[in-house]
């Protein structure tokens, strides 16, 4: 086995609780995962089961309790521009325009730019967003939510990263904005070689956007219980992909993890020592075997499918 | 009525506001000169020995012709005690500037300082809220026997007082900025400096700013009292020595030069502040 491009090891994180006569929160324990180059992954767990403070580590924002992570053959021990961050609430910063929080980040990344090549390279990335003709110079308090999301896209692709992190990017947008910005992220993602690892709230996001989806348990003591291939083939189409067979195993294993199993397989006793996640795949069209074990039709969706 | 109603909030308080001060000026002037000279001495006039024949209010014209006699001269000099108006603001406000930004500029990077470590926010707190509420006339004769000089004490005066609300407000601010906003510097790997420069000050810059109006607010209000201790040049010496004089109507003048110039200040630091605030 080769190894993966983003490698995370044995992960704990615990917080000091004061309030539990000293004894610490365990947010999560013994996460273990890898990443392919080029990958598009997404995570999934119930809120508070501590996928923001993986991805923070994943950043170098947080140092772990235990365990490592490793990108390209180094240990992450720190933030890095090779890591380009979108946080759940955009972090534009309010005092400076769209470009010119774009800009902020390009000169970050290349200090002995020239300014109107800085600004060149800015305003090519706010255009692959779709934010130009005056929109640019408008402060964040005068975008809207998607427009927002936008300018912290580009940001975050304009200092050209190896690895993408996004926090619930779409959460707080509605569903005909995150739809159109999901298939910009997609387009620009094709083909960049860019690695993309996005916290999503959103079963059928995950499904529309990821190669592989890892299931987190509930916390305290959390962990990345499976780890979901999709297997429906790119490009992807929103009416084509309910179409393929894939689509709804997925769906329901998915939907199914999260209202019963999440709590189920949560706490210690659970957990393997390797600590890697049980991978799920789907039998290929056609064949009846059983591939998604567990999946009840009957299950209510957690989210409407957003179109 | 109706037409009135029909203008705008602003026209109609600029006509508010003229009719507040038409009629306020007409009482002023129709109860002095119906009072007349032959009026009983008040009380204050007793208490103070007076009765001397300028010592009664002068009405709102009298204090006007001496508003035009002394904007029309500012800047005369003749002699330590009659200077024109101009050359004592100029005193008062070389005193006040001098102080105020000798204060910011210890008290912002101070601030900073302090607002960037939790250790040294709580440790110096004690400190800053004990000597923030001391009056900082109470540091004159300290200052007068320290510094030996009436000039340079005044400026301590200034200094000490204005040193405070930019101090804690700098801190404040600093130790308030989103952590979201640290983290972006953080992850585009910013050194200290240029975290501190392009993200920590900018985002605090408007608590900072609020800091530095209640400063000089504050500055312009201790000058008045301080220049009445040292004496010597300023507004504050000025209003003094014009009541010394009985001079009840330079009194007049002086106190609303030292309105107005407080106004323009306030409205100065307004407009930085006004360039500086953003909206999340
Ligand atoms: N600095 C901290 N100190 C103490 N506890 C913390 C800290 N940061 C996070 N936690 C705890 O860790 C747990 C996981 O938080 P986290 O923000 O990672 O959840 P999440 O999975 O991202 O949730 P959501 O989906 O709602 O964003 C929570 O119980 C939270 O209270
Ligand atoms: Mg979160």
């Amino acid at each position: 086995m080769t190894v993966p491009f983003l490698k995370i090891e044995q992960l704990a994180q615990r917080f000091p609780s004061p309030d539990r006569g000293g004894e610490p929160l365990t947010v999560f324990e013994n996460v273990s995962f890898g990443i392919e180059k080029g990958e598009f992954v997404c995570i999934i767990g119930h809120s508070g089961c501590g996928k923001s403070t993986i991805m923070n580590v994943l950043a170098g924002l947080a140092e772990p309790t235990e365990g490592v992570v490793v990108m390209d053959g180094q240990e992450v021990k720190g933030p890095s521009l090779e890591r380009g961050v979108v946080f759940q609430n955009y972090s534009l910063l309010p005092w400076l325009s769209a470009l010119r929080n774009v800009t902020f980040a390009v000169q970050a990344r290349h200090p002995d730019w020239p300014k109107d090549k800085v600004k060149a390279h800015s305003y090519r990335f706010l255009e692959l967003v779709g934010l130009t003709g005056g929109a640019e110079r408008r402060k964040p308090s005068q975008l809207s939510g998607g427009m927002r999301q936008r300018v912290s896209i580009a940001r975050a692709f304009a200092i050209e990263p190896k690895l993408l992190l996004l926090d619930e990017p779409f959460g707080a947008l509605d569903a005909l904005t995150r739809g159109s910005i999901q298939d910009e992220l997609l387009r620009i993602w094709r083909g960049s070689g860019l690695t993309v690892f996005m916290i999503t709230h959103d079963v059928d996001e995950a499904l529309y956007l990821a190669d592989r989806v890892l299931l987190m348990t509930n916390g305290p003591y959390a962990r990345v219980a499976e780890s979901v291939e999709v297997g429906i083939p790119r490009p992807r189409s929103r009416d084509q992909i309910v179409e393929h067979p894939n689509y709804y195993k997925a769906r329901n294993h998915l939907v199914h993890f999260l209202a019963r199993r999440s709590k189920e397989l949560a706490g210690r006793e659970h957990a393997t020592a390797s600590g890697q996640p049980e991978t799920v795949r789907f039998a290929d069209p056609g064949d009846d075997s059983p591939g998604g074990e567990g999946a009840d039709p009957s299950q209510p969706a957690l989210r409407a499918v957003n179109q | 009525m109706q037409t009135f109603n029909g203008l705008s909030l602003g026209i109609r308080s600029v006509i508010v506001s003229i009719a507040i001060l038409l009629v306020t000026l007409g009482v002023w002037e129709l109860s002095i000169s119906s009072g007349g000279a032959s009026a009983e001495l008040t009380e204050y006039e007793l208490l103070t020995g007076g009765g001397a024949p300028k010592a009664g209010v002068p009405p709102p014209s009298e204090v006007f012709v001496k508003a035009w006699e002394q904007l029309s001269d500012p800047f005369y000099d003749a002699g330590p005690n009659d200077k024109g108006i101009g050359i004592q603001i100029g005193h008062s406000l070389y005193r006040v500037l001098a102080g105020y930004f000798l204060a910011a500029a210890i008290a912002i990077p101070l601030g900073f300082l302090i607002g960037m470590s939790p250790l040294m926010y709580r440790a110096l707190d004690p400190f800053i809220q004990i000597m923030k509420p001391i009056s900082p006339l109470a540091w004159m004769p300290l200052a007068l026997f320290v510094i030996q000089d009436s000039q340079a004490s005044a400026i301590f005066v200034i200094f000490i007082c204005s040193i405070w609300p930019m101090l804690i407000n700098t801190a404040f601010g600093v130790a308030g900025v989103r952590q979201d906003w640290v983290n972006v510097a953080r992850t585009h790997e910013l050194g200290t400096f240029k975290t501190a420069f392009t993200v920590i000050l900018p985002a605090a810059a408007p608590t900072i700013l609020t800091g530095m109006r209640i400063s000089i607010g504050i500055a312009w209000l201790v000058i008045v009292a301080a220049e009445m201790l040292v004496g010597g040049t300023g507004i504050g010496y000025y209003v003094w020595n014009e009541w010394n004089n009985l001079d009840l109507t330079s009194v007049i003048f002086s106190i609303i030069m030292i309105g107005l110039v407080g106004m323009v200040l306030d409205a100065v630091f307004g407009l930085v502040q006004r360039q500086v605030q953003y909206s999340e």
